[in-house]
């Protein structure tokens, strides 16, 4: 059994899904605090 | 400074310069720590290379019971005190917590199938972190569906502290069953693993764990500013 195979996995699993929650944050921050500038500057 | 922390505008005035330093402190302490778990330390006489799974896995199962954890604390401050900030740290940290305790039981199991020869087992340990995964979901849903109907947020944070009774049970399942997950390899003062192995793991750990709070940090901000809307959109609808 090729050990690496289901290390590389673990590790694509486990940045990967870190990287996705990271991002996702990152963008509805991102998105909600622009609407509340534009909404103030109105 | 509990109290002190519980202003928005405050808050929002130590969050914004320290989303970005948790942010990338994080991210270099998680990359360095996974390429020298990678590169840099020997295989396991027993394990082989699969044991380098472990500086994900172990820093995963950590901070999923460690977002339940959070989750308490801020629902117990929220139930006492009325911080309303409370309300939204403890609604902050459900889905980052939901999503390492996927994480610990998805390595986990890719762990399990070469070196116990199956991807999962109904043992103490991996049943009860499946049921705290479970346990997020339902807790996430119940709160959208509090603030969606506006509610004060006294439910989610009830059923917030009622969870907490799965973070023993999952810590001591290897003691009181005899489970297929190996017994306790770590604590804070001692370690089975020998060291040549172990270094890595406090770079990993400590990456996600700041990462944890860049995610935490984020979704508060993104919360208060979704308030900030819809308050203002209800005030122009007044008007």
């Amino acid at each position: 059994m090729n050990h690496w195979a289901f290390v590389t996995a673990a590790y694509v699993v486990g940045l990967g899904g870190t990287g996705a929650i990271v991002l996702q944050s990152w963008l509805a921050m991102r998105r909600a605090e622009r609407a509340a500038d534009e909404l103030r500057r109105r | 400074m509990i109290h002190a922390l519980a202003n928005p505008v405050r808050f929002l005035k130590i969050a914004r310069p320290l989303t970005p330093i948790l942010l990338f402190g994080g991210l270099g302490l998680l990359l360095f720590g996974a390429w020298a778990g990678l590169t840099r330390t020997p295989p396991d006489y027993l394990q082989g290379e699969t044991v380098r799974i472990l500086y994900l896995h172990v820093p995963a199962a950590w901070l999923g019971m460690g977002g339940w954890t959070s989750i308490a604390i801020a629902s117990f401050a929220f139930l006492v005190w009325r911080h309303p900030l409370a309300n939204l740290a403890a609604r902050a940290s459900a889905v980052p917590g939901a999503a390492f305790a996927a994480i610990c039981l998805a390595t986990g199991s890719i762990w399990g199938r070469p070196t116990w020869g199956t991807w999962w087992q109904w043992d103490g340990r991996l049943t009860s972190m499946l049921l705290l995964f479970f346990v997020y979901l339902a807790y996430i849903a119940l709160a959208r569906a509090d603030a969606q109907r506006g509610g004060d947020g006294r439910i989610p944070a009830l059923f917030g502290l009622a969870g907490t009774v799965l973070l023993p049970i999952i810590r001591y399942s290897v003691i009181w069953w005899n489970t297929l997950h190996q017994g306790q390899s770590l604590t804070l003062t001692k370690s089975t693993i020998d060291n040549a192995i172990l270094w890595p793991l406090a770079f990993t750990l400590s990456g996600f764990s700041l990462l944890f709070g860049a995610i935490v940090l984020m979704r508060m901000r993104a919360l208060l500013a979704a308030g900030k809307v819809e308050a203002r959109m209800r005030r122009m609808a007044a008007a």
